[in-house]
């Protein structure tokens, strides 16, 4: 009779537990204690931020979360214009070759310590210091000795980066770098706080000890679900700050996502899934946003092995069978913009190059195509055989189905369809082993052409095709040596003719971003860097509460 | 008894030991690397940045490495959260999961056991094929669809309920994800009852109880029951260890920060130490439940003990 008491015992013995553990794990956040009637505002994350330590970061998402926090010498406008950050002003020498900087006299941290030109030099050299083993550490690739003291042979305080007093920040470069501001609005780029760094250590970036000179303070995170925003009294522009409560929230799936936007949890979205699309765009009208972004959607080839190293033409076959129109309308259909050229349009001061062939009708197009596969010595009889390489997802699946049906009507093409995890595929690219076409995109770094043209050099890590071409190669240098800009554009709009003309990818279509924005939410600028501060936009009389 | 767990315990060595070496070598083999991403890097930055997470050392090295951490209870640095060790995120995720998880058994156990034992009592009756019915539906319809289902109808359109972890403070968050994650496991223990009690009813003993006058109530109550949770408790263990280490599919759709989206992600990402450190968890969690449920058996049923 002792044992038949023992179920109910352990069952209520897990209900206390149960009940204890969640007493416990609503009581470590303060998140309930902020007062009622602040404006709280809830955004979404696609993924995960890996960190939050401005250098050691990687992620659009952790860039995205960090834009809040900190603040570069430069930034931008909600509209995606360059403006003064932590500096108010700089002078450019002549010669493009020295940038002076003047930190703002009202620029403070979070415990209200001043900003000083010693915590960007501080940052800069961590961010190029082996030890800190930071991403991003190629970006300052011009300023001078960044190189050496990334690979190792010169010590990080030999950066040319120097602080000439409190407020005065120099920069010395090794050759003109006309992107050089949108470089300094990147997190990368962030100061750093000296004094807590040297006492907190590689825990500096946790949250209630990440100081911060931006809009808000790291106040909490909770991997896997939340990170939460408080507003910086200390900043220099926290008069213009409206929101008090930022929640970057982490939802990884995308219908996940729009119900929580439906069920008023989420005043942001970071993305609308693509399934219902047409029915969002007829039910949400101007909620939606969507806007061009800088970044490419591609097919590359592997240029260095057959059937398609030294055969242009060939290449150029398939690229011209491929129906973007048909693509973008009926497979993506989220408002992508068919692409003809390798740089997205509207990038700042550059006008991109079409493709040869990118006036001609579809019909003209497949025409020309199949004679050109037919010189390659292929037919009907005689197809060529080839893999295509993509990452497993549903989408990436549809369109390298589509464009194998094109292949195979329009040229009798037999495209194999392979799909492999998103690592492995890396992996299978940066190899060129087992690639012959693949699937790819790359995203700006900043907003100019040179951050698009520049991974097609010959020796860049990021050229998965294996493309080399001298003369491309002699007019991204020559370009790199302009100091004036409209000749500097002439020679980038030259490279991308000479790639686009040798067809070592194909470009399919330009990304664009897209948001739910409630009604509520003022300030939102859509544009083309997708970068929408938290500290732009505030919240309508209506909503108060943080649920609307 | 406490001879028996030392043992026990004992043994679970050589076997955690073995899992920890194939870990190892199957996330080493998976290809790609860590921070391999699209946007390449120059080969001295990689450089660095294995050096920094000692990934250029030969692979024994790695792992004596990572062994004699592991030895002192550190499970090395996460490659995917890189402000964090492993053994934090594990020690911030799996209190979410085992609150989520204990909640979902309990929820399963009670309900579970009550339907099968009237669906049993009431054999072949309306009432059996209802309940069984149900129990069907539960086993046959993926997580997937019932949460996704519960979320539209009780937090979009009702907004009666949070339809997200971090949608709402209070205890209501949990409401959701729990009866996802319950329904399944409900209809499974209530199958399994109903079965297992219809045999035990029919055995000589309770008919011998019958003969001595004794009414369905106290037979089921006092002999029926007891025989008849075995097989139910059998499956509860390892159904435990599974519930509490998380529910990829629940923890993704309701946004939970607990340990199967962080073995999830530490798996795409290529972050060995995090999913060396999650099976490593797992696996000692599973050795300890089934000792758990072993002691359990025991305890219900005397001529297991003595053996």
């Amino acid at each position: 009779m002792k044992t038949i008491r023992l179920l109910p015992v352990v069952l209520a013995t897990l209900a206390g537990a149960a009940v204890m553990l969640n007493a416990c794990s609503n009581g470590g956040t303060d998140r309930e204690s902020s007062p009622t009637g602040t404006p709280v505002l809830n955004r979404a994350l696609s993924t995960e931020p890996e960190s939050l330590d401005p250098q050691k970061s990687r992620s659009v998402q952790a860039a995205d979360v960090l834009r809040d926090i900190g603040e570069g010498l430069v930034t931008y406008t909600a509209a995606g214009d360059l403006v003064p950050g932590t500096a108010d002003s700089w002078e450019i020498a002549e010669d493009g070759l020295s940038y002076t900087f003047r930190i703002r006299a009202d620029a403070h941290w979070s415990n209200g310590d001043p900003v000083t030109a010693a915590n960007f030099v501080h940052g800069l050299r961590r961010l190029v210091d082996p030890a800190t083993a930071a991403f991003y550490a190629a970006e300052l690739g011009n300023v001078v000795n960044a190189e050496a003291i990334v690979a190792g042979e010169m010590d990080p305080a030999e950066l040319g980066v120097a602080a000439t007093d409190e407020r005065t920040l120099v920069i010395s470069l090794v050759r003109p770098t006309p992107y050089l501001l949108s470089l300094l609005t990147h997190p990368s780029t962030f100061p750093v706080h000296r004094g807590s760094f040297e006492q907190h250590g590689a825990q500096f970036a946790r949250a209630g000890k990440l100081l911060s000179n931006g809009a808000y303070v790291l106040a909490d995170w909770e991997p896997g679900a939340i990170i939460e925003l408080h507003r910086n009294t200390h900043y220099w522009n926290d008069a213009e700050t409206s929101i008090d409560v930022v929640r970057h929230h982490v939802v990884t799936q995308e219908m996940a996502e729009f119900n929580r936007y439906r069920a008023d949890e989420l005043h942001v979205t970071s993305t609308v899934p693509p399934e219902n699309f047409e029915q969002i765009r007829a039910e949400y009208g101007d909620q939606l946003h969507v806007a061009p972004t800088l970044g490419v959607y591609y097919y590359g080839f592997n240029v260095t092995r057959p059937p398609f190293a030294d055969n242009p033409e060939l290449r150029q076959a398939l690229s011209m069978a491929i129906d973007r129109e048909v693509l973008v309308e009926a497979i993506t259909g989220r408002g992508e913009a068919p692409a003809y050229s390798w740089v997205p349009p509207g990038i700042h001061n550059y006008d991109p190059v079409q493709l040869p062939y990118a006036g001609l009708s579809q019909t003209e197009r497949n025409a020309i195509a199949q004679s050109l596969y037919k010189k390659a010595g292929y037919g009907r009889d005689n197809p060529l055989r080839f893999e295509l390489r993509y990452n497993t997802s549903d989408t990436q699946q549809r369109i390298a189905l589509a464009v194998q049906a094109m292949w195979r009507k329009v040229l009798g093409a037999e495209a194999m369809a392979v799909n492999v995890e998103f690592q492995v595929l890396l992996d299978q690219m940066r190899n060129r082993e087992v690639t012959e076409v693949f699937r790819s995109s790359w995203f700006g770094d900043y907003n100019d052409a040179n951050t698009f043209l520049a991974i097609m050099e010959s020796d860049s890590v990021a050229n998965m095709p294996g493309y080399s071409n001298p003369e491309y190669d002699a007019l991204m240098q020559s370009a790199g040596e302009q100091l004036d800009l409209d000749r500097r554009r002439l020679y980038l709009e030259e490279a991308e003719r000479v790639l686009l003309a040798d067809h070592a990818v194909i470009p399919l279509y330009f990304y664009v971003s897209k948001h739910l924005v409630k009604p509520e939410v003022e300030g939102w600028q859509d544009n083309i860097l997708n970068y929408h501060y938290s500290q732009h936009l505030s919240l309508g009389a209506a909503e108060r509460d943080g649920r609307p | 008894m406490l001879r028996y767990t030392l043992r026990r315990l004992l043994g679970a060595i050589p076997t955690l030991f073995l899992v920890i070496v194939l870990a190892f070598l199957l996330v080493h083999a998976a290809p790609g690397g860590p921070f391999d991403d699209e946007r390449a890097l120059p080969p001295e930055i990689e450089a660095n940045i294995a050096a920094a997470y000692h990934l250029d050392e030969p692979l024994p090295v790695q792992f004596l490495r990572y062994l004699g951490g592991v030895v002192q209870g550190d499970f090395g640095p996460s490659y995917s959260y890189r402000d964090y060790t492993v053994s934090e995120l594990i020690g911030r995720s799996f209190p979410v999961s085992v609150q989520l998880g204990i909640l979902a058994m309990l929820l399963a156990a009670v309900s579970g056991v009550s339907l099968g034992v009237v669906a049993a009592l009431n054999r072949n009756s309306p009432l059996d094929r209802i309940v069984m019915g149900f129990a069907m539906t539960g086993i046959s319809i993926p997580v997937f669809v019932i949460a996704p289902v519960l979320v539209l109808f009780l937090a979009v359109k009702l907004q009666w309920l949070p339809a997200s972890w971090t949608g709402s403070e209070g205890a209501s968050r949990l409401l959701l994800p729990v009866v996802s994650l319950a329904l399944p496991q409900i209809a499974y223990v209530a199958r399994l009852t109903r079965a297992s009690l219809i045999d035990v009813l029919s055995s000589d003993f309770i008919r011998t109880a019958r003969a001595q006058g004794l009414g369905t109530a106290a037979i089921v109550r006092y002999h029926a029951l007891k025989p008849a949770m075995l097989p139910v408790l059998s499956y509860m263990g390892p159904a435990v260890a599974a519930v509490l280490t998380g529910s990829v599919v629940v923890e993704e759709i309701f946004g939970i920060p607990g340990l199967g989206q962080l073995f999830v992600r530490g798996s795409l990402n290529r972050d060995y130490t995090l999913v060396l450190g999650v099976v490593i968890f797992y696996a000692t969690l599973i050795v300890l439940l089934n000792l758990v449920v072993d002691l359990l058996y025991g305890a219900i049923d005397p001529r297991i003990r003595r053996r």
